[in-house]
């Protein structure tokens, strides 16, 4: 480093400071590049909103695929907001601090287990457990979305935890002592304090769950169409390109490629609008 | 009719308390099913020795030895650049337009599902590159995947270390550069060390990524060129596969004990530096 | 400091890596169909017990990725399993090792045992969606196939013709992946290789015949396809090796007992 010099320490690191931004446009790039050509050849529409998925026909329509994703995710939103929300309001405002410093970490932890180990245990309890007690091939929208739900908890629960926080005590000691309860304090006051930090946890989750593979793979079923009942099996985005990806050349690669494209641009607006709802949060501060 | 607020306040408990019980039920269900099903299986035999007929028998050391080499390339090559832009953002500017742009991407390549990172490794490191399926094209693939989790830590870390070390430094005429290496990198260490153990745990747990850019093969890898197979992918090509269940279960408790030791260790740093530095 | 010391380490990784490069032994990768892996898995094995001076690494990806990486010379040799080869794949050269039957799979609680090739037609076409319309229970039949560009599946297709798969069809990437469903779901069907065939699932009799080794090789039991090696140039040098180590007697005595026909025998 010393014969680098001050300066160059500086430009060195100035250097590597977009490392992650280069990153980031290497892979949309390399994405684009792959998967555009595709799409404008192949008709935007027709790709987006044709229903009939046949590589080898040359048929490439990915709207059950997109209409998969959105079922899946809102259901996983279904279960994993109230209970993420409930979660973290009930950890800052009615525990001890003592015992969410052990219940947070604990939590963050379910973020740590692997996808795949998630994808099995639905597929070993909880896709049985539909079969036997609803009916249908049992591998359906109904387990993908309880599944993903359950793996964007953290997410949620950590940053609604931290958003919570962040409000200022003054806000609770004012409710409090115009003789709310507590809890009325939590809903009247304290959430909607926190309300841009919840949505943005919400959001990040949407996008961990419309983002999410190996799981989904395994506990959907991955049949190319569009949904009729939370029973019935469907294949995501996701699983479209994970499942195809080994086998496919020529068009059909171009095509998971371009699913590719549309999954990303699907994950840069949750991110902005998550990252707006963040920045919203910290200018109201 | 009314309900009196003490009542609402007590169902409204109930049920707030009733899901972080239910959140902590899943987690301990998960964990649990996995030791019960997966401890039996596992004896140092099992980790030690190479697998036969595809991994329906024997152990999975192989599997074993490519986790670690992926995840210490992945790790090796993010972790200057994670720092080294921490310090950058940190350090050398003030807020503006740049630091703006870098904190953006960083949060959006945060946001990038692995599966994406799985289709660019394929054909940047694989194809483009020719580096084939190898260690090395996973484990680049890999730290791109985990150079967020890095930037991230390590800024928060620096940011923790009080102004008054930086200022006593630069009085006794230290350099931006020898405050940074001599005081600053050795009190944001537990912090810069909990992002990159994070790090680690997300590399060792990562499939769809490592699938497309390392491959699947169970031999042992002779090189970082060769191809290898993770625990993860282990465990999902036997358990899909159904080759064993037993030797998918054993992989699967190896896995979570790893991960867990891992994510534990990199909290209890984390804890350890935030009590310190308040 | 620490930083210094992070930068050594990662240049260590690259000599690392670099020295691997540069110590390159003898080594020939295959690649392709999935429903051959394992058993290419195994002769590897074999293979580099008599061989230890050539390494011989397997991938899976399909009968597609064989074909292509065998083009791209990604792969030394590919392992396709399909009835007719695509166009592109003319220009490579083709050794068959072994013919592979395609078994009609059910859950052993299903107690149907033997379809007509009409049956299995109208069953994955979707036309016929209740067990009870083929002589089984009054239940509805869940179709599980394969992904589009697999091998197993274009060729049970060709051989069966005119199907066009139902959109209820569950897909799953592999033989495996097939047999666990099945194995899983009372209700389901699906196709495999009959390699694969195991206690966990129920083969079904086709037009009468078993998919078993003699009724495939007395020609009664018709969805059977050929597994080609291919390479870009004739075989020379190691690649030769491995491909004549394939044809041995040893090679096809194991490919024999694991349930594949071999075609010398």
């Amino acid at each position: 480093m010393k014969l680098l010099g001050e300066r160059g320490v500086q430009r060195l690191l100035a250097g590597i400071a977009f490392s992650a931004i280069s990153a980031l446009l290497l892979i949309a790039l390399f994405i684009i590049k792959e998967g555009l050509p595709f799409i404008i050849g192949y008709g935007p529409a027709k790709f987006l909103l044709a229903s009939d998925w046949n590589p080898q026909l040359g048929r490439f329509g990915i709207w059950p695929m997109i209409v998969a994703s959105v079922w899946v995710t809102l259901g996983a939103m279904l279960v994993g907001a109230p209970l993420g929300v409930a979660c973290a309001a009930y950890l800052t405002e009615f525990v001890p601090r003592r015992v969410m410093g052990v219940v947070k970490p604990t939590i963050e932890l379910l973020a740590g287990i692997p996808s795949v180990v998630y994808g099995f245990i639905g597929v070993m309890v909880l896709a049985p457990l539909i079969r036997s007690s609803l009916g249908g091939p049992g591998l359906s929208v109904l387990a993908g979305a309880a599944i993903l739900g359950v793996m964007i908890l953290p997410t949620i629960i950590s940053i609604s935890i931290d958003s919570i926080q962040a409000v200022p005590n003054s806000y609770r000691e004012g409710s409090l002592a115009l003789g709310a309860t507590r809890w009325q304090t939590t809903y009247m006051v304290t959430i909607p304090a926190a309300k841009s930090g919840i949505i943005a946890s919400i959001i990040l989750g949407m996008g961990r769950a419309i983002g999410e593979t190996m799981a989904v793979i395994m506990v959907a079923g991955n049949a190319v169409k569009i949904p009729g009942s939370p029973l019935d099996s469907v294949r995501t985005l996701t699983a479209n390109i994970a499942l195809e990806m080994g086998y496919a050349t020529g068009r059909h690669r171009e095509a998971l490629f371009a699913t590719g494209v549309v999954l990303l641009v699907i994950i840069m607006i949750l991110n902005s609008l998550a990252g707006m709802a963040i920045r919203k949060r910290a200018a109201k501060r | 009719m009314r309900i009196p607020p003490k009542h609402t306040q007590r169902a409204a408990v109930l049920v707030m308390g009733l899901a972080t019980l239910f959140t902590l039920a899943i987690l301990v269900f998960i964990i649990l099913f996995v030791l019960e099903k997966g401890l039996p299986v596992v004896s140092l035999k099992f980790l030690f020795t190479n697998p036969q007929d595809m991994g329906k028998s024997g152990g999975i050391l192989p599997t074993l030895v490519g986790t670690i080499l992926l995840t210490l390339v992945a790790v090796a090559i993010a972790t200057p650049l994670g720092v080294g832009t921490a310090i950058y953002l940190t350090e050398y500017t003030r807020e503006s337009r740049i630091t703006r742009i870098i904190r953006f991407g960083a949060d959006c390549l945060a946001g990038i599902p692995s599966i994406i990172f799985g289709l660019f490794g394929f054909i940047f490191f694989v194809t483009i590159l020719k580096m084939g399926w190898s260690i090395m094209s996973g484990g680049l693939t890999l730290a791109f995947m985990i150079l967020p989790t890095i930037i991230r830590t390590a800024e928060e870390a620096i940011k923790a270390v009080p102004n008054s070390y930086r200022e006593v430094s630069f009085s006794l005429g230290a350099t931006r550069w020898e405050t940074v290496q001599k005081v600053v990198l050795p009190s944001a260490l537990p912090g810069i060390v909990t992002g990159i153990m994070l790090g680690v745990g997300r590399s060792i747990g990562e499939t769809a990524a490592v699938i497309f850019t390392a491959g699947s093969s169970l031999r042992m890898p002779a090189s970082l060129m060769d191809s290898a197979r993770t625990m993860s992918v282990h465990f999902y090509i036997l358990a899909r596969e159904g080759i064993s269940t037993e030797n998918a279960y054993g992989t699967a408790a190896i896995l979570v004990i790893t991960i867990l030791f891992i994510n534990l260790t990199a909290y209890s740093l984390m804890n350890r530096f935030v009590a310190k530095n308040n | 400091m620490r930083f210094r010391k992070t930068f050594a380490g990662a240049a260590l990784c690259a000599l690392i890596a670099l020295l691997g490069c540069g110590q390159k032994r003898q080594s020939v990768t295959l690649a392709g169909s999935t429903a051959f892996q394992p058993f290419a898995e195994k002769l590897a094995g074999q293979f580099m017990q008599a061989n230890p001076e050539i390494n011989v690494t397997v991938q899976g990806g399909g009968s597609a990725v064989g074909i292509q990486s065998t083009l791209s010379q990604a792969a030394d040799i590919g392992m396709a399993d399909l009835v007719e080869l695509p166009e592109e794949a003319r220009n490579l050269v083709a050794i068959e090792v072994a013919r592979d039957g395609i078994a009609i799979v059910v859950n052993p609680n299903n107690p149907v045992a033997g379809l007509t090739s009409q049956q299995v037609r109208d069953i994955f076409s979707g036309t016929v969606s209740n067990w009870k319309q083929v002589g089984g229970d009054d239940r509805p039949i869940t179709v599980v196939s394969r992904e589009a560009g697999s091998g197993t599946r274009s060729s049970f297709e060709q051989i069966l013709g005119n199907i066009s798969l139902t959109k209820e069809a569950l897909i799953q990437d592999s033989n495996g992946t097939i047999r666990e469903t099945v194995a899983n779901d009372a209700n389901a069907v699906g196709y495999l290789s009959h390699g694969l065939i195991n206690d966990k699932i129920k083969p079904v009799k086709v037009d009468g015949a078993d998919c078993t080794t003699p009724e495939i090789m007395a020609g009664r039991y018709k969805l059977v396809r050929p597994v080609y090696l291919l390479t870009l140039e004739p075989p020379a040098g190691a690649i030769k090796q491995v491909l004549d180590y394939m044809l041995s007697s040893e090679a096809q005595a194991t490919i024999d007992g694991c349930g594949l026909i071999p075609v010398k025998h």
